[in-house]
């Protein structure tokens, strides 16, 4: 395992957990011990996640990324000696900031939840390679986090044009469609993970898959309701 | 250390020695003397109660006799067998008073009835590696050795730097304990003098060790002021000179060039006064402490190893080798490795043993496998259907942890976690009776998950997963937690912070143990044959080793000839010559029935993993497509063209290798010359390319000294920043020396300046240096202006790192998986390294590498199958989405989509996989999953991480 198999969830966690302070540390840039570069990764999703922060009001300075290899113990011990004084100046989570530690807690909450979309939407600049370390700090700016967070997308089932041929159902990697055969089928938008897969699987002849952009999403069709009628003969509905 | 003792195939006798060599090559009958250690080996657990009760104290000579040990005491902390020995300053052994440890032994394992033990073993080859000794400087007293207590050796010194150390890893001077703050090391202490009791030779390891411990000590205490003594300073290693500059620019670090006489020690402060050189004139200084950088000897006994294996030692009381056959002894059958070779430094050492295994496999390859045993284990046991039930077992280390962490309220506290059914402590968790126990209550108590919370996993993980797997469990449901470096070593002075410490780490362990969950290995294949790319000494010496154990060679050459940049050498500075040597070598390689030689060649195509590679060639056989379990890059380097002092526009101005060519085809203009001039370091230790190339310094000597057989009326000036002769080597550049030859240093700021002039129809380059020791501008006019051209990397070396999928370091050279500990293979398995490919070097050297390849490449090729970890990515098909995040990642191309009914999806090629788990950070529906280090597996670590949550 690389400090590059860090993730995003694990960071957020672990302040959503009450921690105060979480630092990665990784090999060398330059010194990779499995000769992928992965701690250049690292430093990337690490300079990701304090935007992240910063953005819902914690102070980025809570989260440390840094490098030291196996033989330098008195390095290492320094980085944890002084990492650990900082965050003991700056308090426990949330008193730095002014921000009470359960309202934190929610935004943290809330952010955890977009991880697998923010993963997805910042895909390639994620696996980005820079040759410069220097470079990373301004990969990510903070109207870009704004921008992101402000403009989440989510996906909504037309009932209207919904014909339950159950493939966005079958597609969808965290079982967040629910529907049966004649079924208008929905999607819970808390298990809803935004990737998308629904939207493009969904065939055009139906295109029953909204994507909506910083807009509420309607309400899902009542249970009673959701028994599809067929107008006609279903070849015709299906045939045009 | 832990690797050889619980290796089925390797016995260990320590203390003991060889009395004779009987029998030839093939069949010697080797008698042992086992000398008492006073302990019953297999009783010992290594508790260390003998050493607590016992009353006599006695220098220990682990610290350099800088701290005190008892008579009955374990050698050092890591010591194999991790067991007592009894010092004869025992008094029982002395006055046979005493025997309180007989008493105080609950197993039982003091006998002084021990006497010494004969064995008599029939061995088939032997290798040799008796090591070295350090130079002593008491017995000259050099520098105040021995009078003044604050002046130490280098190794003394090393000791004081270690956490294990005389003061606990503090630095303290010997006459008060202080810290001191102004530090003098003088190099070459010993070596680089024909005075009596000194070496000629230059011990090769002590200019890079000094800046070791100068980074070290300014670790330790930044405000430590660090003053180097030296004459050159021969940083000629693979990333050396980089080395050297980090230690130069640290604040307070000067290095000075100069002699040093050492004065007096002043007597109310015992510090110590030097004198040396500068431009204005000698100075004294005072130092509150004086670190001597003693050189390498040969080992003590090295005249009776000689006698006793009838062998022949050189005239500096080394093993006698011949630098075409190095690692062979005078004697066929025995084989030598390491610093008995002559001074030498980890990664050499490293070649040399491996290449001694691949000339043992030679010489005895018809019975291989005859003895070895294969371990066997008991079949696995499934539980799948049980609930976790964890066994957690806490290592008291000795004291190492137990002295600071209180191990029983972490064995209590590990009792209270949720599915923890047993917590013990043990007193050694890596002994061979704690090992059986935790086998034995795996099977009583129907552990199916266990913790073990000691050292470092990085030594021991490997160990454990084998204790368990004789259990009946998979080897995946270890877990291991670091109590001792990451907490009682660290923490020594809050002993109850680190035991709350451990108990969180137990906690953390536990939480991930209980997800933990079986894995299967993968067996693949071995192909027996192996592809040796390039056609040099290093290629070809490493295909003859491979074929003559009976495997299939192919040997692809670029060039149409075989014999790569030893077909522009002509003889060593030893005096052999290259060409008649290169000759055989090739004649052996074309005649060997097993090595299918590809000239011409360019690889067009590589695929496949350990143990299965397919690569395509293009050659002049046409397009071949070889099938090969091992692979080997030996592409060597290239000699730069030099684009300064008037190169390529005056045909005066030649490379050291073009001079050499011209020499040795007897070109009279350049042998009847009246004055030439060498200027080293071109090309290199500049700003394109930070190191040092090696060989250069000794290439310079050797045709200077040829010049000189040749020619004795010839001018000869060698412009020099650093000799780096080390080594032998060292003995060479004193002859140049005495043989009349000039030696000016100059300065990388104020390089030699060059102009081609015309004088009284003679045309004569006029070479103008400022001579450094003088201060003033000398300049020469020289017939032939050679210069020592950097060795540069292949231009192949890019494709081939490409091909193979091996990294290539900054200055283009081969980057091999560990530069001391693993110098012959790369990360990516099934492929090592050999030859200037990994760094410029001697013939000797090179030939040291190439076996050392060979000899890894048959510890491959020698097994029917590899096996692959089972800790690699996994895809849930069902959850992919086909984004390609994963693949996108994978630097070893490990991921590929395949086209589904369902959509695209992520596919891992589990052999490819190495667990770095990039794929599992950046896949947005966590679809990819590295076992054994699974989502689940650390967010239940992070989750009990602190236990008031």
């Amino acid at each position: 395992m690389c400090s590059g198999r860090v993730d995003l969830a694990f960071i957020l966690r672990a302040f959503s957990n009450g921690t105060d302070g979480v630092c990665v540390i990784g090999c060398w840039p330059g010194e990779c011990n499995y000769a992928t570069g992965g701690n250049y990764h690292a430093l990337n999703m690490v300079h990701l996640c304090k935007r992240l922060l910063e953005h819902i009001g914690i102070n980025p300075e809570r989260l440390m990324i840094d490098w030291c290899n196996a033989s330098e113990g008195i390095r290492f011990a320094d980085l944890m000696n002084n990492f650990s004084k900082k965050i003991k100046e700056l308090g426990p989570l949330g008193k730095s900031e002014g921000i009470e530690k359960d309202k934190l807690s929610s935004r943290l909450e809330e952010v955890i939840k977009l991880v697998p979309y923010i993963k997805l939407v910042k895909k390639d600049k994620l696996s980005l390679h820079l040759d410069n370390v220097e470079e990373y700090k301004d990969l990510y700016t903070k109207e870009e986090i704004e921008q992101l967070l402000s403009e989440v997308v989510s996906y909504y089932i037309d009932p209207e044009k919904c014909q339950a041929c159950g493939i966005c159902r079958k597609r969808c990697p965290v079982e967040a469609i629910s529907g049966e055969k004649n079924q208008i089928h929905v999607i819970d938008q808390d298990k809803c993970i935004r990737c998308g897969t629904c939207y493009e699987s969904c065939p055009p002849r139906f295109a029953a898959v909204r994507k909506i952009i910083a807009e509420p999403v309607p309400s899902p069709i009542p249970e009673e309701e959701r028994t599809i009628v067929r107008k006609g003969k279903i070849s015709d509905s299906i045939g045009r | 250390m832990v690797e050889v003792d619980r290796h089925p195939n390797v016995k260990i006798l320590t203390y003991t020695e060889v009395e004779s060599v009987q029998g030839e090559s093939g069949d010697f009958r080797v008698t042992l003397t086992k000398k008492p250690r006073y302990i019953i080996e297999d009783k010992c657990t290594g508790c260390t109660t003998c050493t607590e009760y016992c009353p006599v104290l006695v220098p220990d000579p682990y610290n350099q006799r800088l701290s005190m040990s008892k008579a009955t005491h374990i050698y050092f902390t890591m010591a194999v067998p991790l067991i007592s020995y009894i010092d004869e300053e025992c008094l029982y052994l002395k006055e046979k008073k005493c025997r309180i440890c007989e008493a105080v032994c609950e197993q039982k394992a003091i006998d002084f009835s021990q006497k010494p033990e004969r064995i008599e073993l029939k061995v088939g080859a032997i290798v040799l590696s008796p090591g070295l000794e350090v130079f002593d400087p008491s017995l000259r007293g050099d520098y105040g050795y021995g009078r003044f207590k604050n002046v130490v050796t280098s190794l003394d010194f090393e000791r004081i730097l270690c956490a294990t150390g005389p003061y606990g890893g503090q630095i303290r001077r010997p006459s008060d304990g202080k810290h001191p703050k102004k530090i003098a090391w003088i190099q070459c202490v010993g070596s680089r003098q024909v005075t009596p009791g000194g070496n000629s030779y230059c011990s090769v390891v002590c200019c890079t060790y000094t800046q070791k411990q100068v980074i070290l000590a300014k670790e330790h205490d930044e405000d430590i002021e660090a003053t180097i003594f030296h004459n050159d300073i021969r940083s000629y290693g693979k990333d050396f000179e980089r080395f050297y500059q980090k230690a130069g620019v640290l604040p307070g670090v000067r290095f000075i060039r100069s002699y040093v006489s050492v004065g007096r020690e002043v007597p109310e402060t015992k510090n110590v006064t030097i004198r040396y050189t500068t431009a204005e004139g000698v100075k004294e200084e005072e130092f509150e402490m004086v670190v001597l950088s003693v050189g390498l000897n040969p080992p003590a006994d090295a005249k009776d190893i000689a006698e006793r294996f009838g062998i022949e030692l050189n005239s500096h009381g080394y093993c006698k080798t011949n630098p075409f056959s190095p690692i062979e002894t005078t004697r066929p059958g025995i084989f030598v490795t390491g610093a008995f070779q002559g001074p030498t430094d980890i990664p050499e050492s490293v070649f040399t043993a491996s290449g001694a295994s691949s000339l043992c496999g030679e010489l005895l390859k018809r019975r291989r496998g005859k003895l070895t045993i294969e371990k066997e284990y008991p079949p696995e046991r499934d539980i799948s259907e049980e609930e976790p039930r964890v066994g957690v077992f806490v290592c008291y280390c000795g004291a190492n942890i137990a002295s600071v962490v209180n191990v029983p309220a972490v064995v209590e506290y590990a009792s209270s976690l949720p599915n923890v059914v047993h917590a013990q402590e043990q007193l050694f968790s890596c002994t061979t009776n704690s090992a059986q126990e935790i086998i034995d209550t795996i099977k009583e108590k129907g552990l199916n998950r266990v913790v073990i919370a000691a050292c470092s996993p990085r030594t021991l993980e490997v160990l454990f997963q084998d204790t368990v797997r004789q259990a009946g469990l998979n080897q995946y449901l270890l877990e291991m937690t670091n109590i001792r470096e990451h907490c009682s070593w660290v923490h020594s002075r809050e002993k109850e912070e680190a035991t709350e410490k451990a108990k969180d780490l137990v906690r953390m362990a536990v939480a991930r143990a209980v997800s933990l969950e079986p894995l299967r290995e993968f067996e693949l294949p071995v192909n027996k044959a192996a592809l040796v790319v390039g056609g040099g000494i290093a290629g070809m010496t490493c295909a003859i080793s491979i074929a003559n154990q009976g495997h299939e060679v192919h040997l692809v050459e670029r060039e149409k000839e075989l014999g790569g940049m030893a077909r522009r050498l002509f003889y060593t500075i030893e005096g052999l010559d290259v060409q008649a040597y290169l000759r055989d070598l090739i004649q052996k390689v074309h005649q060997h029935p097993l090595i299918h030689v590809y000239t011409g060649a360019t690889i067009v195509e590589a695929t496949g993993y350990v143990g299965n590679f397919v690569t395509k060639v293009n050659s002049e056989r046409g397009v071949s497509e070889i099938k090969h379990g091992a692979t080997v890059v030996a592409i060597g380097a290239e000699e730069y063209k030099p684009t300064e002092y008037l190169y390529g526009e005056n045909d005066k101005v030649l490379t050291l290798l073009e001079l050499e060519e011209q020499i040795a085809k007897g070109e009279e203009g350049v042998i009847n010359s009246q004055s030439l001039v060498m200027i080293q370091c071109v090309g290199c230790r500049n700003e394109d390319r930070n190191y040092c190339s090696r060989v250069c310094c000794s290439q310079a000597i050797k045709n200077a000294l040829k010049l000189k057989e040749m020619n004795p009326e010839m001018d000869i000036y060698i412009l020099f920043r650093d000799m780096r002769t080390y080594g032998f080597r060292e003995d060479y550049y004193r002859e140049a020396s005495d043989r009349g030859v000039i030696f000016i240093r100059y300065e990388p700021e104020d390089k030699p300046q060059i102009e081609a002039l015309e004088e009284g129809g003679r045309h004569l380059l006029r070479v103008t240096v400022t001579e450094t020791t003088l201060g003033q501008k000398l300049a020469i006019d020289a017939d032939i202006v050679a210069l020592a051209a950097a060795v540069i990397s292949s231009q192949d070396a890019e494709r081939i790192s490409q091909l193979f999928k091996v990294p290539l370091n900054q200055d283009g050279f081969f980057k091999e998986a560990h530069v001391k500990l693993r110098p012959v293979e790369f990360d990516t398995e099934g492929v090592f390294l050999c030859g200037a490919a990994h760094y410029p070097k001697h013939i000797q050297e090179v030939i040291n590498q190439a076996y050392g390849a060979a000899g890894r490449v048959l510890s491959l090729l020698s097994h029917d199958t590899v096996i692959a970890s089972g800790a690699v990515a996994e895809v849930d098909e069902k959850k992919c989405i086909g984004c390609g995040a994963c693949a996108l990642v994978c630097a070893y191309g490990a991921i590929e989509l395949r086209e589904t009914r369902q959509g695209k999806k992520a596919v891992v090629n589990p052999v490819i996989c190495k667990g770095d788990g990039l794929c599992n950070a950046l896949c947005p529906v966590a679809a990819i999953s590295l076992k054994h280090f699974t989502n689940e597996e650390i967010s239940k670590q992070i989750d009990v991480a602190f236990a008031t949550m």
